[in-house]
């Protein structure tokens, strides 16, 4: 339970996707302008990191890794498919992110407009295969450990994307000089922002 | 000033609008404003002036800091004494004279660079030169150790009057605390004269030390787990640290001063406290090493805690703006700056970032305040969203 916690602390903060690694930096720019719209996004995303990190983990553990196949019998012991990692959690992202936009654009199809092709551009977002890649790195023991990972990966994306969207909806009304409007001004926002969570880096836990 | 003023007249026509040297007129009503009183009106519409202007609040926030500067001067030059080990035969002019020489550069290469591109600004832009650099820069000065190369203030006050402010607009438009930005770009920068045992003392290359000399903060020795600081000397400020921080009383009376003049939201300082002794307790009931036994209480009066409270995260630009999110405001940055200070090892000082950090989501806790206010007279006036 313990190692739980600090896993999902850690992915939080400690190791957050867009302050920590950078990921995901396409999304967290063009759709945080209102805190409505980011939040949205940032649950979609957190769902989606919620669900695809477990299964590529099941993936990774019983299909893909050198010597996972030798549940179906001794001859298939020494086979390594690691080689189809990419395009084996490709695949289910992808679909996972169909999933999440028939589900969103049924029940709330504002949202859903206003997301607009970010929404299924979720699944070429980095943040979400780089949960996936620093799952099979860091070699989970569990897939409880790896639900936990995705899960506070998401939800660090998510509490970056909305502290940037208040911040945004803040500035519009600060004499940002006219040269650094809108993407400028974002950028130096998000390397404050990352000088803020630099506190984090270093904490043992 | 009879001729001081008449000077300001006779050159005014010369920065009007049209004229020749119109591109001056921040400058001049710059310094203007600072030597006389006003006595324009507005020329157009109604408009209500508050005898209290944003340069009388700047005023009283720098009055409410000179008890910290004059200690952290005694304190500098004290410090200085103790290490060589002429405590005893030196006075106290001496010693204070040894530290307002070694504080004046600082505060001067910090008012000097950060004015300059505060005028630079005004002029480029065209808006008036504001007072709020009156504060940041003696705030800055104060968060630094007294070690720390002039040079480095410098490009430090650079970078915070420039990517912290002027690129949001200006005074009262920044998101987070210029100074604090200031201190947290050296500390990620220049990591080695920003911590550690020889930035704190000032030693002149002193030949001799007295024995037992460390050099360390009381608060980077706890974090070691060698914890011998008198209860007194840290409220009373006789430790070393930055130049001032150390003081806990001189920093009570400037926090005073700011909550009688309704200046500083005594709100948020109190909520700081709070928090910061809400963790303390949790970590003393879950203590596993001698830094988390640490007696809670004593956390408030140890490096920069106190001083972060009264004057950094009281910022009335960079925290929040409603009056509920300055209670939650304010008890996290309590919690997460005891938190960084005994759970990271790296940053035994972890009241800067912690406001930093808070600085970062304060628009985010306002919003969802704001949201929450509409929503709730919504129902009360039953209309439904």
């Amino acid at each position: 339970m313990e190692n739980l916690i600090n896993i999902f602390i850690k992915s939080i903060f400690i190791e957050n996707m867009v302050f920590a690694y950078f990921l995901g930096m396409c999304s967290f720019l063009a759709v945080s302008k209102s805190v409505k719209t980011a939040a949205g996004l940032g649950i979609a995303v957190i769902f989606v990191l919620g669900i695809t990190v477990p299964v590529d983990y099941l993936l990774e553990n019983y299909i893909l890794k050198d010597g996972a196949l030798a549940w179906m019998g001794p001859q298939f012991a020494d086979i390594d498919l690691s080689f189809l990692s990419f395009i084996m959690f490709i695949a289910v992202i992808a679909s996972m992110v169909q999933l999440v936009e028939m589900v969103v654009e049924k029940f709330a199809p504002v949202l859903y407009t206003q997301l607009g092709i970010f929404l299924p551009l979720i699944a070429v977002n980095c943040a979400i295969l780089g949960g996936s890649l620093f799952m099979q790195q860091k070699a989970f023991l569990n897939i409880g450990e790896a639900t936990t990972y995705g899960l506070g990966s998401g939800i660090g994306w998510f509490l970056a994307i909305v502290g940037i969207a208040a911040i945004r909806e803040k500035i519009q009304y600060s004499n940002v000089p006219a040269p650094l409007r809108g993407l400028g001004i974002t950028f130096i926002v998000t390397g404050l922002m990352g000088l803020a969570f630099m506190g984090f880096m270093g904490i043992k836990l | 000033m009879k001729a001081l003023r008449n000077f300001f007249e006779k050159t005014k026509p010369y920065v009007q609008k049209g004229a020749k040297y119109h591109w001056l007129h921040s400058t001049h009503d710059g310094f203007f404003t600072l030597f006389f009183v006003q006595k324009d009106t507005s020329e157009s519409g109604t408009h209500i002036h508050d005898y209290s202007d944003l340069k009388r609040t700047m005023s009283i926030v720098v009055l409410s800091l000179v008890p910290a500067i004059l200690f952290g001067m005694y304190n500098t030059g004290l410090q200085h004494y103790k290490a060589i080990g002429e405590l005893a035969s030196t006075g106290f002019f001496e010693i204070f004279l040894y530290g307002l020489l070694k504080v004046i550069p600082v505060i001067a290469v910090s008012y000097i660079v950060g004015l300059g591109i505060e005028f630079a600004f005004a002029q480029m832009r065209g808006h008036d030169v504001n007072e709020g650099f009156l504060v940041s820069g003696i705030l800055i000065p104060l968060v630094m150790p007294i070690e720390t190369p002039l040079w480095m203030i410098a490009v430090a006050t650079a970078f915070a009057v420039i990517f912290g402010k002027e690129v949001f607009g200006g005074t009262g438009m920044n998101i987070w605390n210029p100074a604090l930005i200031a201190r947290a770009f050296l500390f990620f920068a220049y990591p080695a004269h920003m911590s550690g045992d020889s930035v704190w003392i000032p030693l002149d290359g002193a030949a001799k030390l007295v024995d037992g000399f460390s050099g360390a903060t009381p608060l980077a020795d706890a974090a070691a787990g060698n914890i011998n600081f008198s209860i007194a000397d840290a409220f009373f400020g006789f430790i070393p640290g930055s130049i001032g921080e150390t003081s806990t009383l001189a920093i009570l009376l400037g926090a005073i001063l700011l909550i009688v003049t309704g200046i500083g939201s005594w709100k948020i300082m109190v909520s700081v406290a709070g928090g910061g002794l809400f963790m303390g307790v949790l970590l003393n009931i879950f203590a596993v090493n001698p830094f988390m036994e640490l007696p809670f209480w004593q956390h408030l009066i140890l490096g920069g805690f106190a001083f972060g409270a009264v004057f950094m995260a009281t910022d009335p630009v960079s925290a929040t703006q409603t009056e509920k999110g300055k209670w939650i405001y304010g008890f996290l940055i309590g919690v997460i700056a005891i938190l960084f200070r005994v759970l990271n090892p790296a940053y035994p000082e972890g009241m800067m970032l912690a406001i930093l950090l808070m600085n970062t989501f304060a628009p985010l806790v306002d919003h969802y305040i704001v949201q929450s206010n509409i929503k709730r007279r919504l129902k009360r006036a039953g209309v439904s969203a």
